[in-house]
């Protein structure tokens, strides 16, 4: 069956079988490898992107349902070169060890932080909960979507007194263009 | 690597669409909604349909209202929007209980109420809280519409009364005054199925003390002029516990009545020992949920005196 969907903001047609799922169609159709393909029964997180503007575990979705949709995957987040205060308060409280669940753990932060910009430690917890890094690493974790937070606050009061920074933390849906379609370059560990 | 098997896939543009394309397809068709039960369940091959209704775009089944003193679901409601619904928790604060702990926020973007509901595990948590609250399931089929009550929705693990060619389409509960909720899980972890749940409803006589516990009718006041607990995944016939309903009917609300629909609701049960617990362990959590939820669902129903709808859950005592 054909399906067409955009796919971090580029449109795109494919033959796909309806079987599909749309971790495998992301991955090997369209060689986007940043989406982790990880337990296979939704419960782990590491295929986490959004399906128009909310996260969903695309293991357990078909790619035949997303149609029609708009899909973005961990290789939208960063802007022009410029990495998202997401991917930056990973690195910054290293909030990854092998970096198998970091793709996921970021898209669900990015959409917490576009809902709830000043979420409490607890609000993390809960928003990463059905997410699962078999490092354990989830202190450094919590603390890495704080620190974007932190900094997107800062920067849009720094936005708001004085010139300069354009709309910077601002990363609504649908603001990005086109994306980029480069492989894995971002989400894949050390 | 799971994959499910191979399917046909059709697209439905409306209801009156999906019923055509499942008179088509014939029983072999499934209904596809969110997938998050479904889809988990081709992978094993528990489930091979031989064609997919994706009814995902039918905007027309997905919402949340208040009509005709009903609080209105449209079956193909996330469970997200059923959370963040403030008049579905105004009214039924149970409902907002069991959704926070319905798998995890991932999951419940996409995994819908209607799906959750016809994937019919045993250990459903939104079975439990339609039963307690006496909802009623609007279920549509080529000649127009039926409504079952959601006692009468299951035939038995897995198994609804939605016959092949039929679609689950609403959920509708009835607004009544005096009332008040709640809903208490057990689990092993978060985002994970019940070991046992219990939600209860409570509605209070209209004319007793508004909240005040002064009546004679106990040390709690006020006496409990209708009941509805629905149990989940430990063995309870259509989810609920008809004989403790039928206790507490005209029983003042008290600790002493609460436990002793405890232990009716426990007695009948018939919990089957699993990887999540023992027999024993969940006619003991059957029990002591039953007492818990009635606990708050009071509290709830107080708190709004006789004449308010029952309590959102934040404002519980």
């Amino acid at each position: 069956m054909q399906i067409t969907m955009t796919v971090n903001g580029v449109s795109l047609t494919r033959d796909v079988e309806a079987r599909l799922l749309l971790i495998h169609f992301l991955r090997d159709d369209l060689g986007l490898t940043g989406s982790h393909w990880g337990c296979d029964t939704s419960n782990c997180g590491a295929c986490v992107v959004w399906l128009d503007e909310t996260p969903v575990k695309s293991c357990t979705v078909l790619a035949a349902m997303a149609d029609g949709r708009r899909v973005r995957t961990v290789e939208d987040l960063a802007l022009g070169g410029r990495l998202d205060p997401v991917q930056q308060g990973f690195a910054e409280c290293h909030g990854l060890q092998c970096g198998f669940c970091t793709p996921g753990m970021m898209m669900t932060a990015r959409w917490l932080l576009d809902h709830h910009p000043e979420p409490s430690t607890e609000e993390i917890r809960e928003a990463l909960s059905g997410q699962l890094c078999r490092c354990t690493g989830y202190e450094n974790i919590v603390r890495s979507v704080r620190w974007a937070s932190e900094h997107e606050a800062r920067e849009l009061r720094a936005g708001e007194h004085g010139p300069g920074q354009d709309g910077a933390g601002q990363h609504g849906a649908g603001q990005h263009g086109a994306g980029q379609h480069g492989a894995g370059q971002h989400g894949e560990g050390p | 690597m799971q994959v499910p098997a191979y399917v046909e896939y059709e697209k439905a543009t409306s209801v009156a669409h999906a019923l055509a394309l499942l008179d088509r397809f014939g029983p072999e068709a499934r209904i596809l909604a969110g997938g998050h039960s479904l889809i988990p369940m081709m992978k094993l091959r528990l489930a091979q349909p031989e064609t997919l209704i994706d009814i995902n775009g039918l905007s027309e089944l997905s919402y949340l209202t208040v009509t005709a003193g009903e609080l209105r679901i449209g079956a193909l409601t996330r469970h997200a929007q059923l959370l963040d619904s403030g008049e579905a928790a105004r009214h039924f604060a149970v409902l907002h209980d069991a959704e926070q702990v319905i798998a995890d926020p991932v999951v419940r973007n996409w995994g819908t109420v209607g799906g959750s509901l016809c994937q019919a595990d045993p250990s459903e948590d939104l079975s439990a809280a339609f039963a307690a609250l006496k909802a009623t399931m609007i279920i549509a089929h080529p000649g127009g519409t039926r409504t079952v009550p959601a006692r009468d929705f299951y035939t038995g693990p897995y198994e609804t009364v939605v016959a092949p060619g039929e679609i689950l389409t609403e959920i509708r509960i009835t607004i009544r005054p005096g009332g008040g909720s709640a809903y208490e899980k057990v689990g092993r972890r978060a985002g994970d199925w019940p070991v046992g749940a219990v939600g209860s409803a409570l509605w209070l006589d209209g004319s007793g003390p508004d909240g005040g516990g002064a009546d004679g009718g106990g040390a709690d006041g006020g006496i409990i002029a209708d009941a509805g607990i629905g149990l989940t995944a430990v063995g309870a016939p259509h989810f609920a516990a008809a004989g403790a309903e039928e206790f507490l009917r005209g029983a003042p609300a008290t600790e002493e009545s609460f436990a002793r629909a405890g232990e009716l609701a426990a007695a009948s049960c018939q919990p089957v020992s699993d990887q999540r617990g023992p027999a024993d362990y969940k006619r003991h959590l059957a029990c002591e949920l039953t007492i818990r939820s009635l606990r708050r669902a009071l509290a709830r129903a107080r708190k709004h005196g006789g004449g308010a709808p029952g309590g959102a859950p934040q404002d519980e005592g």
